[in-house]
């Protein structure tokens, strides 16, 4: 009878402990996520005229469809994500394949050098890409590509919509590649050598190698770059906002409004004209929407590998 | 046989040597950059030139850079020190005293994940007024101290620390909190090397937030500085270079001499 009351004591003070040592981070993640996240969600159902606020149902997400900014920054933000995210990944992959063979030589510094864009600040970089992309025939891209005879005519990067887009997904893929790469390398280390030694003896070549151990084995880890890269992407911020003449005073986000993000306009409903908060919050609640179905269909498409986690 | 296995050797190195080109080219450029005029910046000036002294000049004395490089320190230090406390802490209280209430806690948390930045800066614009934090550096160490993905990563990084040494310890007598700070914390440096980098990145770098809470020159981080640099009427090409090189270097620094510990902390996250 002791032995029980003693070990029941023992779980009732390792519970309190348990409690302690998430304490604080609940709390801040209480007031600073989770009931932002809620507060979120009552807002984008009130519309505030003058100075009060009042119920309006679901009437702001109704006006949404009727909305063609928001439409033309929902386009937007997909066509960055379809385009960019896939390419993206694939060069990630195909990166840690080549770094993952041990007859490569100077690994470290191939490693090393093709990560060291995730260093930099997205707006650092930005700024830097935008000087790149000069659209004017002086432009270095433009000047690097004229006298290799690529192009004849200097290309409009950031003057034209098509192109303003390019320039966003070039830089997007500049920033990320290797940072995905880390993560597939590192998970690749956890594949054991003798898979690929006995595909070796089965007459495998490095593709199929690629195709039937690489893929599979990285499923967890593919999954989580897609997820993580496809939320990013739904929040695209930083990129468009400073690749656009004025930054976050300019008239348009980009060319045309070619770069207007869903965060984009967000922001732009909240803090550049007359605030509408209550619109703004239903624009907000759309990507979240989006980021939850395209989740679930991530990991459908994996195949329920979550269990592995 | 022989010709096929050299072409492929010439293509597997031709592309890595692109991918390495393409993703050290625009340091360069930025530091020749930062030694050139604003005419040679934009006309893709490659070579180093005599402006740097000029170019450094106009960035501390027209912009006060001092103040603002110390503004981004001091936010980014002291996020990354309770940040990487509070979050490792609360890894810890999950992975190591196991309770269905606060494994569904951590599912929740898990789940918050996903949802992005843009669904909460209206309410926590809204409570940054509340409480009178407009303007102030606590706004933005406040909001970003807890982070999922941080307890997320270090629970994934206890999960390989050995139940039984802890189990030892409590024989031994170490109390719970001596078990965490003076056994579990020194036997995880990576993780803790790894966190810190992601830390310090993600408030060196951000730039959404502090846009919407900072608003007076005096208060404005380096990220505000080269996005305000850039979006002048006239914008000074070889001093927006300056200003990128030095908000970069911090981090560069930083990468490499935590390097090592930094592939071995997101190993061990992936590894389960």
């Amino acid at each position: 009878m002791a032995e029980v009351t003693k070990s029941n004591s023992f779980e009732k003070t390792q519970n309190r402990y348990g409690w302690f040592f998430i304490s604080f981070a609940l709390i801040l993640i209480v007031i600073f996520l989770l009931y932002p996240i809620v507060y979120s969600f009552y807002l984008s159902t009130t519309e505030t005229k003058g100075m009060v606020q009042k119920f309006v149902g679901f009437s702001n997400y109704a006006r949404l469809f009727k909305d063609p900014m928001f439409i033309k920054a929902l386009k937007n933000t997909f066509i960055f994500l379809i385009i960019q995210v896939p390419i993206m990944l694939f060069l990630s992959l195909l990166l840690a394949t080549i770094l993952n063979d041990k007859s490569i030589k100077f690994k470290g510094i191939f490693r090393t050098g093709i990560f060291l864009p995730a260093v930099t600040s997205l707006v650092a970089y930005t700024i830097l890409f935008k000087m790149m992309f000069n659209s004017g025939a002086d432009g270095m891209v433009n000047k690097a590509l004229m006298s290799m005879h690529i192009i004849k005519e200097p290309i409009q990067w950031l003057l034209d919509p098509f192109w303003s887009k390019v320039t966003v997904m070039l830089a997007l893929t500049w920033r990320w590649t290797g940072y995905n790469m880390i993560f597939f390398l590192s998970a690749m280390q956890n594949i054991p050598d003798e898979l690929y030694e006995a595909a070796e003896i089965d007459g495998a070549n490095k593709a199929h190698q690629f195709w039937y151990i690489t893929v599979p084995m990285l499923k967890p880890t593919i999954v989580f770059t897609t997820v993580t890269s496809t939320i990013g992407t739904l929040q695209l911020f930083d990129e468009p906002m400073n690749l656009s003449t004025g930054g976050p005073s300019g008239t348009t986000t980009g060319p045309g409004n070619s770069l207007l993000t869903l965060s984009v306009y967000i922001y732009n409903l909240c803090f550049k004209y007359t605030p509408k908060f209550g619109y703004a919050a239903a624009v907000s609640y759309v990507i979240v929407i989006i980021a939850a179905i395209l989740t679930v269909i991530e990991f459908k498409v994996a195949g329920d590998n979550n269990e592995s986690k | 046989m022989k010709a096929s296995k050299i072409l492929k050797k010439i293509l597997v190195y031709g592309f890595l040597i692109i991918a390495f080109v393409a993703s050290v080219f625009p340091f360069y450029w930025m530091i020749t950059g930062m030694t050139n005029s604003s005419v040679d910046v934009i006309k893709g000036k490659l070579t180093f030139g005599d402006q740097m002294i000029n170019n450094l000049k106009t960035v501390f004395n027209s912009y006060d850079l001092g103040r603002i490089f110390l503004n981004s320190l001091k936010i980014s230090l002291i996020t990354m020190v309770l940040s990487l406390l509070i979050s490792s802490m609360a890894a810890y209280g999950f992975e190591f005293y196991p309770s269905k209430h606060r494994d569904r806690i951590y599912n929740i948390f898990l789940l918050s994940m996903m949802i992005p930045f843009a669904a909460l800066m209206i309410p926590l614009f809204k409570l940054t007024v509340k409480f009178g934090m407009l303007d102030k550096h606590i706004a933005i160490i406040l909001t970003s101290i807890a982070s999922v993905f941080l307890i997320f990563f270090f629970r994934q990084n206890f999960k390989s620390f050995p139940k039984e040494i802890i189990q030892a310890a409590r024989v031994d007598g170490a109390g719970e909190f001596k078990i965490f700070y003076s056994i579990v914390m020194p036997s995880m440096k990576s993780t803790y090397a790894a966190g810190a980098i992601y830390s310090f990145m993600t408030s060196w770098n951000a730039y959404l937030w502090p846009l919407i809470i900072l608003q007076t020159d005096k208060q404005k981080t380096m990220t505000l500085l080269i996005s305000s640099l850039s979006s002048a009427y006239f914008p000074e090409y070889g001093v927006i270079m300056t200003a990128i090189v030095i908000a970069t270097l911090p981090m560069i620094v930083i990468f490499f001499t935590l390097q090592r510990h930094f592939v071995e902390g997101i190993t061990g996250s992936v590894k389960q």
